[in-house]
């Protein structure tokens, strides 16, 4: 018996570690960020209390209001278009297509590549003077104008696009795999009814998805509240701070502007915003390991 | 022999939707061309422009294939490629990257999978709670502990080095491969440790003998999620690497979105692609475990 309690020390010596990690680099941390956004801190941590002061500041601010929108303006059109895109591919590779390895492969490879990457792939495409809009041009079609990289109001389109380009196959992946656990009496069933196939798929078999969809959803939203690099790379935030997110209004006052108080009330905000992404997600979670 | 038997009791009338069969057919077949061509244009042209010489690229459109491909803009972004004051070319980035990335992997995986079997094998008190605490840590953002992370690990004098980094990479990585692991080793039948146990074999004698060489496959999932995901990081590099440790990553950003003077396009577009190209090879080279390493990572960041 005593050799058996040795080697359940030797287990909890190896988690002994990460268990010091997760309660001070991840959750200690949190709770320190959390307690900076309540202070006056600004080129330094000072750590007196000072209320809700940073967060009305930083709702005051032009910059974290703009990058406060566009999340949403992003991450709607990005997550629907995502969705709808990736399922699309997914439906259509399941009719057993010839080539479905080579489509398949050609839908996901973007996923294997950085933001940056995707992000100066897309800005060289975009590009006004050299891209897109310069052959179009060329074609004869001399009034043609695609400028939405370095146009204020549609600038973060492109950013969706570039999103939706990156991350699309991701979603066509999951919901393939789903749509391949599929009871194939389900599909026999709705012939026999004589279900068009097409309809089998919308009041069916999707709806038979939903948790997954609900997967696709949650992994998305946090992909946007943690966009930083596509942003970053293909637009430096602009024109002006057009195309700015909270990602990046955070690392730039934490590193450039050295404002800590107001970054960290963004950073407070941003781990609300996960929170409330994942929130569909704990609770389906939570509510299954109860039972 | 079912299916002509079957083609041959429909009625006449109902042969008529064949042929508008056929027409969705290729309806269906002309949507995936155009989706695949969406997904493969701003690749290739990345690529034929990064093999252009630079009065091509002004000249003609993006579009055109290059008439008189050239290495040189590849070996200018390689050798010689500037990033605000040095020219030392994107080569510097690529072995920071490839130091970053070995020992971040191995400890990182090693890390994962030892921490997944104490928590899957060796159910300890409180163990839930852990598991609870890891899977939330998968999901917070970066930004919240980053400044933190910045003060504990300038006071350990690891701010700005090489070991720093790759600590910063084992401890972000902590949650998502300990859960992956955790995920792996629960499914396997309890009789296995119970026994060994019993031989009196010890933590690391199971681990080692019985538990590793049955992870092959959950090991692929974990290397590829950490090699794609490290290589491609940028934000953790550009906050902790320090001045000389820089990645690719950040390297390209500088030296595609800095440039002073004549932009070369080629030479941009040749840095891109010198990138992206360890991940791709990945990708091509590993095949359906890739997409399970991206599943189970697609929440790290």
């Amino acid at each position: 018996m005593a050799a058996l309690r040795i080697r359940y020390l030797t287990a909890k010596a190896v988690m002994a570690p990460t268990v010091l990690v997760m309660a001070t680099c991840f959750y200690g941390a949190i709770l320190w960020t959390i307690y900076i956004s309540f202070t006056r801190s600004s080129l330094v941590p000072n750590y007196d209390f000072a209320g809700i002061a940073q967060y009305v500041r930083l709702f005051s601010t032009a910059r974290w209001y703009t990058a406060f929108g566009n999340m949403f303006v992003f991450g709607g059109l990005f997550i629907a278009l995502a969705l709808v895109l990736g399922t699309l591919l997914a439906v259509l590779i399941d009719q057993k297509v010839k080539g479905e390895g080579v489509f398949r492969t050609i839908f996901l490879y973007p996923l294997s590549m950085s933001f940056i990457v995707t992000g100066l792939a897309w800005q060289w495409f975009l590009n006004p003077a050299m891209g897109l809009q310069d052959f179009v041009r060329g074609l004869g079609w001399e009034g043609f104008t695609f400028d939405w990289i370095i146009d204020r109001d549609r600038a973060i389109y492109t950013l969706v696009l570039a999103a939706v380009w990156h991350s699309s196959g991701l979603i066509m992946a999951i919901m393939l795999a789903g749509l391949r656990g599929i009871d194939h009496e389900i599909w026999r069933a709705a012939r026999v009814e004589g279900i068009p196939r097409w309809r089998t798929y919308l009041s069916i078999v999707l709806p038979m998805l939903r948790p997954l969809v609900v997967t696709c959803v949650v992994l998305l939203a946090i992909a946007v509240v943690k966009s930083y690099d596509l942003v970053v790379a293909m637009t430096r935030g602009g024109p002006g701070n057009a195309t700015d997110m909270p990602a990046k209004f955070v690392v730039d006052l934490t590193f450039e502007r050295a404002n800590i108080g107001l970054a960290s009330a963004g950073a407070v905000v941003m781990l609300v915003a996960v929170l409330a992404a994942l929130a569909p997600y704990l609770y389906i979670e939570l509510s299954r390991r109860a039972r | 022999m079912t299916h002509t038997a079957v083609a041959g009791a429909i009625p006449r009338a109902a042969r008529r939707p064949a042929r508008k069969a056929s027409a969705s057919r290729a309806g269906l077949y002309a949507f995936l061309v155009l989706a695949a061509l969406f997904f493969a244009i701003p690749l290739l042209i990345v690529l034929s422009t990064s093999l252009k010489p630079m009065d091509e690229i002004r000249e003609g459109s993006i579009f055109a294939l290059p008439m008189a491909p050239t290495l040189e803009p590849w070996s200018k972004a390689w050798l010689s490629a500037c990033t605000g004051l040095f020219c030392d070319g994107l080569h510097v980035g690529f072995w920071n990257s490839v130091r970053i990335l070995v020992p971040s992997v191995i400890l990182s995986v090693l890390a994962g999978a030892l921490n997944g079997y104490a928590l899957a094998q060796w159910r300890f008190r409180h163990a839930d709670k852990i598991l609870t605490a890891l899977m939330l840590g998968a999901f917070i953002p970066y930004q919240v502990i980053l400044y933190p992370l910045v003060k504990i690990f300038s006071s350990l004098g690891l701010y700005g080095t090489l070991p720093g980094i790759v600590l910063i990479h084992v401890i972000f990585g902590l949650p998502t491969l300990t859960l992956i692991f955790r995920n792996f080793y629960a499914g396997l039948p309890e009789e296995l440790v119970k026994a060994a146990r019993v031989d009196g074999a010890g933590f690391f004698r199971i681990f080692l003998q019985i538990m590793l060489p049955m992870s092959v496959n959950i090991l692929m999932v974990a290397l590829i999620l950490q090699v794609t995901g490290i290589w491609n990081d940028y934000l953790l590099g550009y906050i902790f690497a320090g001045r000389d440790n820089l990645p690719m990553t950040v390297q390209l950003n500088n030296i595609v979105n800095t440039t002073t003077g004549t932009i070369e396009y080629n030479v941009n577009m040749a840095a891109t692609v010198l990138t992206a190209l360890p991940p791709l090879l990945v990708y091509f080279l590993s095949g359906r475990y890739f997409v399970r390493g991206i599943a189970s990572g697609a929440v790290k960041g």
